[in-house]
């Protein structure tokens, strides 16, 4: 396995010093020091800073089902790019991932591309239809080994039924993923209903579908001893609830998107598709809100809700389009953008809410594969390098992720991942990504199509 | 003016243009001969996805009364419902060579959608997309209530209809118009008030809180829950009733009103309540109405219902956007050329 010296880089964006990456593992960091003839690629890091690798717990890889959209090799490599060491893949498949089987297979095709690591997220309900819990347990002990479980795309709207899976996953350290929609209010629902869609004419999608279902569950999550976490938290109310439940001591964790940190909903009024997406985009002063909520940790994690859509499903009117966007591989740049060069959060931080708690979350920050962990000697080699001085005009058409969605297309973003690196192989370096060799007893066959 | 999409997109200047257009577009229409050979050689296409009789008629005789040839495409009843298929029925109308495309769609914003660049890439004219927009409605409502509100001291009672260029280059500063109904829903409402309060006149929106959009405090409007009293005390100048669809009162959640009967008795438009309005007041409906839900039929049938008139003067309108988008330079300014 090749070894890489990485000099003079900036690990969180503090002090420089050369790292080691050798057998998987962060060997040395400190001054820079000499290699003693041992073989190891030198990177000249001095104009860039080090992450842990990055953690999305909300990546939707579309495979089984949708592979005209996305793949998991199509959408890990585009996860690789972005800086990610790890996925979560969302289990709104075809067939959905409501089985040991399915959640098998995805983690197997997933562990054979190589990009990073896939876990994926089991459904909490049959089908994801809201009447059954699926089989949790066995999900849990398959050799997936699944800990986050999830009807994301739809709401866990039973009371009942979401009380059951709260209790339920205690019993493998599990955790429920909620996707807060309230189903009866947002029937036929396009966008954020307030000031643009009275005028534009879309059905409006009140904040309160969303914070009625978080204060339900947080509750529920009181009552019955559980840890339940919020995705896609979209609007100024759901951060106050989230921050009431957590100075109560519930233990609840909450996800923002990169895009609900930085668009509003005054992109519908180009009726461009591109920026359907579900939850809706909210105003700026819930953007302003899922900033501050996110600074002060209120907000645990950033996870991308990468949801990759083939060209015919974006390109018609509003009400025909699909909902979601693209964003592993702006993820990144975009929280740069709005956290850190708004002052908002230090590197530090970002490592916290990008790779560290979404880790913790999953129960995936321990043994072997561990994700994750700090940039410290012993730790697994999950390392990203960004250069945070340079900039990249999103092109969604030559982007790795099979579909063009992206709501960046055109934006010049600040910063660049450079490299990449899961347990010490690049899978990214200057930027390209690197297919993974066939040779010796790690390598799996099959480059990258 | 490339294209006629929202009543918000048009300045006070070009509104009144093309209700001066309208004037004289209707008084070609008093001739023997009605017929203009002023597009002569050029092609419309009537896109309906949605059915409009009256709508797709009223803008087929608008550019027949020009000398274009006409296309009517319904897209109703096949399968279409994804956009693909707009997409593809936009190039299809490319490639025949349409000169101007006038579209009616469920979905809001299906006309912007049109409009965009590298689809028809001709004028695109909006004939009603979903709950968003209707402008052609609006400028018959707003060219109408200028006709009969001009002179202040015509009552709308009786007499003769003032003629079609009353109110010539004037806007409608300073009149109250009552908007009645299912806003929520309406793009008659959503262009109407844009386009009055561009006109300088006063708007206020009346309807039952359930179908009054989140988010109307930042229209040019007033809102009133109470009809009779801002019949009262408001004394509008012209009521327009807006149609109420009898499926409101099955939606999720139990309906929008309790029941048809009370929606009428709290926002129908009856004998009772058309005495409230002054002398000079006129009543109008985009159709089709429902007599007896929002509107009586003493109140459609009585002598200040302009409804009939209506139906005429969006011919007139059509007719203007058309010439105005396809055989004018500009809209802004004197149209003049027009002979
Ligand atoms: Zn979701």
């Amino acid at each position: 396995m090749t070894h890489y010296v990485i000099r003079n880089v900036a690990p969180y964006g503090e002090e420089r010093c050369d790292l080691l990456l050798r057998d998987g593992l962060i060997a040395e960091i400190g001054k820079p020091f000499s290699l003693d003839g041992e073989q190891a690629v030198e990177i000249d890091a001095s104009t860039l800073l080090a992450l842990p690798g990055l953690v999305d717990l909300h990546t939707h890889l579309r495979e089984p089902g949708r592979e005209d959209a996305e793949t998991i090799r199509s959408g890990t490599r585009a996860a690789a790019l972005g800086g990610f060491t790890s996925v979560f893949a969302m289990a709104n498949t075809t067939p959905v991932q409501d089985t040991a089987g399915v959640v098998e297979q995805v983690a197997r095709i997933g562990q054979e591309a190589g990009w990073v690591d896939v876990h994926p997220v089991g459904a909490v309900s049959v089908g994801l239809e809201g009447k059954q819990l699926a089989e949790l347990g066995a999900m849990a002990q398959s050799a997936a080994q699944v800990r986050v479980f999830s009807d994301d795309g739809k709401c866990v709207d039973d009371p009942v039924l979401m009380r059951r899976a709260l209790e339920y996953v205690k019993a493998f350290d599990g955790v429920v993923a909620q996707h807060a929609q309230e189903p009866r209010l947002t029937q036929e629902s396009q966008m954020n209903e307030g000031v643009v869609s009275a005028e534009i004419g879309l059905a409006g999608w009140p904040a309160v579908a969303e914070e009625s279902i978080i204060a339900r569950d947080v509750l529920l999550a009181e009552h019955v001893g559980s840890r339940v976490h919020v995705l896609h938290v979209s609007t100024a109310g759901s951060v106050e609830i989230v921050r009431w439940a957590k100075s109560r001591g519930i233990a609840v964790t909450a996800e923002v998107t990169p895009h609900h940190l930085s668009l509003t909903d005054e992109e519908a009024r180009s009726y461009n598709p591109i920026f359907k997406v579900n939850p809706p985009l909210r105003t700026q002063a819930d953007v302003d809100a899922v900033r501050a909520g996110l600074a002060d940790g209120t907000i645990d994690v950033v996870g991308t809700d990468h949801a990759p859509h083939p060209v015919e499903d974006k390109e018609c009117e509003w009400a025909a389009a699909a909902f979601g966007m693209t964003g592993l591989e702006t993820a990144l740049p975009i929280v740069h953008s709005t956290m850190v060069l708004s002052g908002l959060m230090s590197w530090r931080d970002v490592a916290r809410v990008m790779s560290q708690v979404p880790a913790h979350i999953a129960r995936i920050d321990s043994g072997p594969y561990a994700q994750g962990r700090p940039l410290a000697v012993g730790e697994p080699a999950n390392v990203v390098l960004y250069d945070p001085h340079g900039t990249v005009t999103v092109d969604a058409k030559t982007q790795a992720t099979m579909s063009a969605n992206s709501p960046f297309d055109g934006h010049v973003l600040p910063g660049r991942v450079v490299a990449t690196f899961l347990r010490g192989r690049a899978t990214v370096l200057d930027g390209v990504p690197q297919d993974r060799q066939v040779s010796g007893t790690t390598a799996v066959a099959g480059g990258v199509s | 003016m490339k294209h006629l999409l929202s009543t918000r997109d048009l300045s006070l200047e070009q509104a009144v243009t093309i209700l001066d257009t309208t004037a004289r577009m209707a008084a070609t229409q008093e001739r023997e001969m009605k017929k203009l050979p002023t597009l002569r050689g050029r092609t419309v296409v009537n896109l309906f996805f949605e059915d409009s009789t009256r709508t797709r008629i009223s803008f087929e005789t608008a550019a027949k009364r020009l000398s274009a040839d006409v296309i009517n495409f319904s897209a109703k009843g096949s399968s279409v419902s994804k956009g693909e298929s707009l997409k593809d029925t936009a190039l299809t109308l490319k490639a025949m060579g349409a000169d101007a495309v006038v579209v009616r769609h469920h979905a809001s914003g299906a006309a912007n959608f049109l409009a965009q660049p590298g689809l028809v890439d001709v004028p695109v004219i909006n004939a009603g997309d979903g709950t968003h927009q209707h402008p052609t409605q609006a400028l018959l409502d707003a060219f109408t209530i200028r006709r009969h509100l001009a002179d202040p001291l015509n009552p709308a009672c009786g007499g003769p209809l003032p003629p079609f260029d009353s109110g010539l280059g004037t806007d409608l500063a300073g009149r109250r118009i009552a908007i009645v109904g299912d806003v929520l829903h309406s793009r008659v409402a959503r262009s109407n008030v844009a386009l009055l309060a561009t006109l300088g006149a006063q708007v206020t929106l009346v309807a039952p809180p359930t179908l009054v959009p989140v988010g109307v405090e930042t229209w040019p409007c007033e809102v009133s829950y109470d009809f009779t009293r801002t019949l009262r005390t408001w004394q509008p100048d012209a009521v327009m009733m807006l149609r109420v669809q009898r499926e409101r009162m099955s939606a999720s959640g139990g309906g929008f009103f309790p029941s048809p009967a009370e929606y009428s008795r709290q926002y129908g438009l009856d004998a009772q309540r058309l005495g409230l309005l002054p002398d000079h007041a006129i009543v109008l409906h985009p159709g089709p109405m429902n007599r007896g839900l929002e509107i009586s039929a003493q109140a459609a049938d009585s002598d200040r219902s302009v409804i009939v008139e209506q139906v005429g003067n969006g011919v007139a309108v059509r007719m203007a956007v058309l010439y105005l988008l396809l055989a004018s330079d500009q809209v802004a300014g004197s149209s003049s050329t027009l002979s």
